[in-house]
């Protein structure tokens, strides 16, 4: 197996990269961080990517001049062209998705002054016990 | 020597746990104005000077709901389920096909046409820009989408609400229909240490700014021939916007590049997009005849709708990228 | 072979929507326009789907058809497939989307921001493209694009309404489902790596080619459980569900009702279609996924109800109900069988008309007891909304499963293709714990509403509902009727439609 791994290195690193990247976004507790780990793994998807594209000893899927004029266009001179639009996609979703979490995280720290999604919950569930208590103060006052 | 180790050890450590110290330099924002008469919840609660005290009363909190146990399950849980994962595709990794090889699966008919014929139907010298704007280009579609999806909403939650909050906070029933939104304190107003007149930074900005433009339009305008297109091009034109902005301000840039022409030019271009595509996608569903020249390949006009596409999405990624700078630093376009 | 128009039905149901998404934010916001423009929009989509049903179901043999994108056949350009399946779910979806935006529009102008209107509607349309689209895509690659499409629009959607537990609500769905659409990423990766194909039929090819040659059944495997999963927390399945009460009980009434009802069907069409098309029913069967699902299925049917019993908030109350839901629909994906699937999409169908009604309902209710969300505050509503208290009603005995209304003629649908299969016991014994589990909660809230009660009536302030709000609930109760009466033709052609996928 390990002969295996040595053989898909690129892969293995990849694949061990996207869990650091899964590991942050499930662990840290503060949303930079985890949006920094949501960025490793998706890095990590386009690193293998990219190297499921590349075909030994191959070309970039740029068309090169024939020596004759015109163009090579046997398809054994090229590396697969496939993943790098993937990719390209991938990136432009991750750029996407990225300001989107930082702006409501932007926001979150606007509403609670902490950058942990469980400290907000706390206070939240303060928050709300304190307007329940006040109302219930209230309703007494009205039967008083 | 060890002194110095251990010390950015620890330094580390308690970087990466989360408690480390509040660096000297960091802009501290100004004290909240004080609470306004509607707001339901005090604003001193939210400032960022309770920091450590929110700790602790975070640690008690979890205590008294008995919730402590639970969030050391759930770390637990998630470790193994990373580990477990890592495991798995590691494993998988290894049965792959090998890295590099000519006969592995992905290496098929489909490619083969790609680069076969991928020069004389699409007209493109770069395959990959044939592969993503004429072969794939749903998918190309989509994905511009998903940036004016990620554009409006980072706009929608930066943009708007915060200029009605500063609004409200001047003037509390200024909204028009006599309801009132802004149930909480006034927004953090983030400060910078932007100096208006740095020579320096004025002066290489002034040099580069050019250049910058002119590599993005090569790189845009190039998008069929070269490594390069829309995407990549419109990065580094948005480069040029926010160089523009740091050194001379924003309100500079204001002056041609705001919120409205922002979005009229994305819009614009997205739908000059929509509307090409459309056309060729409705052709090509119904077998018609596209009037779409394809020109020959290698020459600057040539490749059908790649390069007024890559111009569009060069404008769309541009506007956006800066647009994003600019609400996340200014609160404003 | 179908006439020309009704093939362009689905790319001009999708790029209609994405047009109107794109023009929407340089309208002026005056007149309401934006929100016109939407509703208008949603209506034609639903009578050009409607169209292309009739015209599907009447046309012979040829029941479904590929729409290639573009001048390049299959396996080298994008493509779409309608077939009957399709073409119901675009029309429920429209017609559920229409509904849900005008019954809450009187809610929507009180909760949302005026400058906000006019992007709400931009995501509206968003959201309604990509469920189009990934109800008609034919290409892997494709529906993780309208997936991303679909998570960031419906997590706006539950920010759009301003205040910190909306905000802190919208985190957590964001980081849930960025986790599942990293998932769904590495396995698109690794199947296009083994199969080397990103087109569903190609691929399912190419996946039987490699089961059969007993080559990379690992990996297979693999990608198999990391899309499964990924689009499992997209759309809720209960391990993974722990952020849709959040994000459907603290949002708008329209965001809540189009999130509940839609948004998460259109990720659970696409993993039957992955099971379906790409993959096989045999080779999921092989790779035991169904048993997976099913269990899962089972575990979100019970504890789904079972913490909607302990919910004080009427639409926290509601959406833990959903949780439940999801659990029938994966219960009857799990078991497996075409006829399971078909009960599946039943269910998938009558969920999408039930579950806005209920929130409509219940948006309606706790606007006439104050804006209060409570389930004690709505002591007594039903006599000042009585279209809402209907609605509640009838959406509490459906998804109780009373007989005469939608869930259940679904959830009957669901015992009977189970009776086929080796787990009759399990997934009869889950059906009825789950639906007594239902009545527990509901028929409390149902008892509520229709307590007289003198004192709290005083505290009402009367907002009388709208023309709108009680036409739609109207619409709401006819289909949900007319679901539980007359669904054998809709089943048949749903069953069809599954033969075809």
């Amino acid at each position: 197996m390990l002969e295996k791994l040595l053989l898909n290195h690129y892969e293995a690193a990849a694949v061990i990269l996207s869990g650091i990247g899964l590991t942050n976004l499930l662990l840290q507790r503060n949303l930079i961080k985890k949006i920094i780990g949501l960025n490793i793994m998706d890095t990590a998807v386009y690193l293998f990517l990219a190297a499921k594209g590349y075909v030994e000893g191959r070309a970039a899927p740029i068309l090169l001049e024939a020596q004759g004029g015109g163009w090579i266009t046997n398809p054994d001179v090229y590396v697969n062209p496939v993943p790098a639009g993937l990719v390209l996609t991938g990136i432009v979703v991750s750029v996407s998705v990225t300001a989107f979490a930082l702006a409501l995280t932007l926001k979150l720290y606007e509403h609670y002054g902490t950058l942990n999604i469980d400290e907000a919950l706390m206070k939240m569930t303060e928050q709300q016990e304190e307007l329940e208590t006040k109302i219930s103060d209230a309703e007494e006052d009205v039967l008083a | 020597m060890n002194e110095e180790l251990r010390n950015i050890w620890t330094q580390f450590f308690n970087w990466v746990m989360g408690n480390g110290p509040r660096p000297e330099n960091e802009v501290i924002p100004p004290e909240p104005p004080p609470a306004l008469p509607f707001s339901q919840k005090p604003t001193d609660k939210f400032s960022r000077f309770h920091e450590a005290t929110l700790k602790e009363r975070y640690t008690q909190w979890l205590e008294l709901h008995g919730l402590h146990l639970f969030s050391v399950i759930y770390s637990g849980l998630s470790v193994l389920t990373c580990i477990v994962i890592v495991s798995l595709l590691l494993a998988t990794v290894a049965e792959l096909p090998p890295f590099g090889h000519e006969r592995n699966p992905a290496n098929n008919e489909v490619i083969r046409r790609y680069v076969q014929h991928g020069g004389r139907e699409t007209g493109a010298q770069n395959i990959v820009a044939g592969l993503i704007l004429d072969y794939r280009a749903f998918d190309t579609f989509g994905e511009s989408a998903v940036l004016f999806t990620a554009a409006v909403s980072v706009l929608m939650i930066l943009g708007a609400s915060r200029r009605n909050s500063l609004k409200d906070s001047q003037n509390p029933h200024t909204d028009p229909e006599g309801r009132n939104f802004s149930q909480r304190g006034p927004p953090v107003i983030r400060h910078h240490l932007l100096r208006k007149d740095d020579a320096i930074l004025q002066g290489v900005a002034s040099l580069s700014i050019p250049v910058i433009l002119m590599m993005g339009c090569v790189v845009v305008i190039n998008g069929h021939l070269s490594p390069g297109g829309g995407f990549s091009g419109g990065a580094i034109l948005s480069t040029a916007l926010i160089l523009a902005a740091n050194a001379f301000g924003f309100e500079r840039v204001h002056n041609f590049f705001n919120e409205r022409t922002f979005i009229v030019s994305s819009s614009t271009a997205l739908m000059i997009y929509a509307l090409s595509k459309g056309y060729s996608f409705f052709t090509g569903a119904n077998h018609l005849h596209s009037i779409i020249p394809k020109g020959t390949i290698g020459d600057i006009l040539s490749a059908g709708l790649i390069l007024p596409l890559n111009i569009c999405v060069g404008l769309i990624v541009a506007g956006t990228l800066y647009g994003f700078y600019a609400l996340f630093s200014e609160g404003d376009m | 072979m179908i006439n020309m128009f009704a093939y362009n039905i689905p790319f001009a149901s999708i790029f209609l929507m994405m047009i109107a998404a794109i023009i929407t934010p340089l309208l002026p916001n005056r007149n309401r326009l934006p929100e016109k423009l939407s509703c208008y929009l949603i209506g034609t989509v639903g009578v050009l789907s409607a169209y292309l049903l009739y015209t599907l179901t009447n046309s012979g043999q040829s029941l479904a058809f590929n729409f290639s994108m573009g001048h390049f056949p299959a396996p080298w350009g994008n493509e779409l497939r309608a077939g009957p399946l399709e073409a119901v779910l675009a029309l429920v979806f429209s017609v559920a989307m229409l509904l849900s935006l005008l019954g809450n529009f009187s809610s929507t102008q009180e909760d949302i921001a005026p400058a906000r209107r006019n992007i709400f509607c931009v995501l509206v349309n968003l959201l309604m493209a990509s469920l189009l689209a990934l109800t008609y895509t034919n290409d892997l690659f494709t529906a993780y694009v309208f997936i991303e499409i679909n998570t960031i629009a419906a997590c706006s959607i539950v920010a759009v309404k301003e205040g910190a537990e909306t905000v802190r609500a919208a985190l957590r769905y964001l980081v849930m489902s960025l986790v599942g659409s990293g998932l769904v990423m590495i396995a698109i990766c690794l199947l296009y790596d083994l199969t080397g194909h990103l087109l569903m039929q190609n691929m399912h090819g190419a996946i039987q080619v490699l089961v059969t040659t007993k080559s990379y059944i690992m990996p297979l495997t693999v990608s198999l459980a990391l899309i499964t999963v990924g689009l499992a927390i997209k759309s809720a399945l209960y391990p993974f569900a722990s952020w849709l009460p959040d994000a459907h009980g603290s949002s708008t009434n329209a965001s809540s009702a189009i999130l509940s009802g839609l948004v998460l069907k259109g990720h659970i069409f696409t993993i039957i279609k992955i099971f379906y098309r790409v993959f096989g029913l045999d080779v999921i069967h092989a790779l035991r996924m169904d048993t997976v699902i099913f269990a899962l299925g089972v575990i979100a049917m019970i504890m789904g109800s079972v913490h909607a019993l302990r919910q004080k908030n009427v639409k926290r109350m509601i959406a833990w109900s959903s949780v439940a839901q999801v659990g029938y629909i994966f219960l009857g994906v799990g078991l497996n069988t075409t006829a399971g699937i078909a009960a599946a999409c039943l269910h998938i169908i009558v969920h999408a008309c039930v579950k806005p009604m209920l929130f409509t309902a219940a948006g309606g209710l706790s606007n006439s007891a104050g804006h209060k969300k409570g389930l004690h505050a709505l002591m007594g509503t039903f006599y000042v909304n009585r279209w809402a208290g209907l609605g509640l009603i009838a959406g509490a005995c459906s998804m109780m499963g009373v007989p005469a209304f939608a869930g259940f003629a679904s959830k009957l649908r669901l015992m009977m293709a189970s009776f086929d299969t080796p787990v009759v016991v399990w997934s009869l014994a889950a059906l009825a714990t789950s639906s007594v589990l239902n009545a527990l909660y509901y028929v409390p809230a149902v008892i509520v509403i229709l307590t007289h009660s003198k004192d709290a009536q005083k505290n009402f302030t009367v907002h009388p509902p709208t023309k709108l709000y009680n036409f739609s609930m109207c619409v709401f109760l006819i289909l949900n009727f007319y679901l539980g009466l007359f669904c054998v033709p809709l089943l048949r052609l749903i069953t069809r439609g599954v033969n075809v996928l």
